[in-house]
């Protein structure tokens, strides 16, 4: 039956609910753009012969296969615009740079995208407050607690917090030290925050 | 709001020359007015860009006059969670525009392009070049992914007619600041009819988006 692989790519995309990214259907989207041409094509054909014999019979044919060309069009834009939704997603919750698993379930045109908008992302944000930029990807959580308590992930020497002490950032060591202090080094994996 | 404000008159912050000058107070105030609205609004507002910058200075101006605060002071850690609360409002309200900027972006851009000429702008001028640029961006890659390779009649899919429009007739809860009379509320079934309600200030209502939209743009209601 026509548009069943269309189908198939939806649903391909419903069963990973929770936002992932299953491996780019090169194979299901040929497919679909092959049953396009298939389509095109006998149409074309049945339009010449039914202007040029008067063959009103062919009409209905025409009709469906056109109603298929549209549902085929319509199911492979909305399969590849989720993706492009789940590929967003992708840079709030884990920022500019990809973890590999997942480039690797991206087609080339995808990585494009998310290369443009990543730069049109930071451009929009650098611009905010007239110049002085803000990140906006930072401060998801409304801030709770003034300290937080924080275990070490790589040798970072030794960190001054503002009453003057002077702590030492041994990997492993863990710390209850002040959130906004920590905050850049927890973004920069040197720090971990530990939630008991 | 803090004394570390008021260590430095001049921290006082000043709109342009048109408007009075705002207390930081205010200017919070009016933040967290314009993050709820936005927040429960089912489209995309005005945007309030002058709050946005004057926020950006009050924040710079806090940072600054904390770094002079003694170290080891008590008061010190207040403030920074005062600064941090600031920010994370102020970037609340800046990613929920552009959510729905990217969930909305073809009509988005229309309701900007037909707007008339001395109506406030939607979008400011950097969240218009990201929309544009998102636009652009998102049919590139479905013209070059898949578009191009399908019959000639179907290379182009008309946008606004394929991301779905804001739904104006979620409901949403309000407060009233300002009392409204004889505001006319559309049947939403055939066998109902049309009715006219007078709204109390103070009072709170639930209510269809695109009966009260334009009392949340004269700031007559509060989305809560």
């Amino acid at each position: 039956m026509f548009c069943e692989k269309a189908i198939e790519l939806i649903r391909e995309l419903q069963r990973m609910s929770d936002g992932q990214l299953p491996a780019f259907n090169e194979d299901g989207l040929r497919q679909v753009l092959q049953e396009m041409e298939a389509l095109y094509e006998q149409n074309q054909t049945d339009v010449n012969e039914a202007k040029a014999d008067g063959r009103a019979d062919l009409i209905p044919s025409i009709k469906l296969r056109h109603c298929c060309l549209l549902r085929n069009q319509r199911c492979v834009t909305a399969y590849l615009y989720d993706r492009l939704l789940r590929i967003r997603a992708l840079r709030w919750e884990y920022g500019s740079v990809l973890p590999p698993n997942v480039r690797f379930h991206m087609c080339a045109e995808e990585v494009q995208w998310f290369s443009q908008y990543k730069k049109s992302l930071a451009s929009f944000m650098r611009s905010l407050g007239g110049g002085e930029g803000l990140d906006i990807t930072q401060d998801m959580k409304p801030p709770k607690s003034l300290y937080i308590e924080v275990r070490c992930l790589k040798d970072h020497g030794e960190f001054e917090i503002d009453d003057g002490t002077v702590i030492l950032l041994k990997k492993n060591s863990q710390h209850f030290l002040p959130r906004w202090k920590c905050e850049q080094l927890i973004r920069q994996g040197v720090l971990e925050h530990v939630m008991s | 709001m803090s004394d570390v404000l008021s260590d430095d008159g001049s921290d006082i912050n000043h709109d342009d020359s048109q408007e009075d000058v705002m207390t930081p107070a205010e200017l919070i105030s009016k933040l967290e007015e314009a993050w709820l609205n936005e927040k429960f609004s089912p489209e995309l507002l005005e945007n309030k860009s002058e709050v946005v910058e004057c926020v950006m200075e009050q924040l710079t101006h806090m940072e600054a006059n904390l770094q002079r605060v003694k170290k080891g002071d008590t008061k010190a850690s207040i403030h920074r969670m005062e600064i941090d609360r600031i920010r994370f409002v102020l970037s609340s309200y800046l990613r929920c525009r552009l959510q729905k900027i990217e969930k909305f972006f073809p009509h988005v851009l229309e309701r900007e392009k037909s707007r008339g000429e001395g109506d406030p702008s939607l979008l400011s001028p950097e969240e218009f070049a990201f929309a544009k640029e998102y636009y652009a961006n998102t049919e590139t890659y479905l013209k070059a992914v898949a578009l191009k390779r399908m019959p000639p009649n179907l290379q182009t899919v008309d946008m606004l007619k394929a991301v779905p429009e804001p739904c104006l007739d979620s409901f949403v809860f309000l407060r009233v600041k300002e009392r409204q009379e004889n505001i006319l509320v559309e049947p939403e079934t055939d066998d109902q009819r049309e009715y006219v309600v007078d709204m109390d200030e103070g009072s709170q209502h639930l209510m269809r988006f695109r009966t009260i939209a334009p009392l949340v743009s004269s700031g007559a209601v509060q989305l809560i």
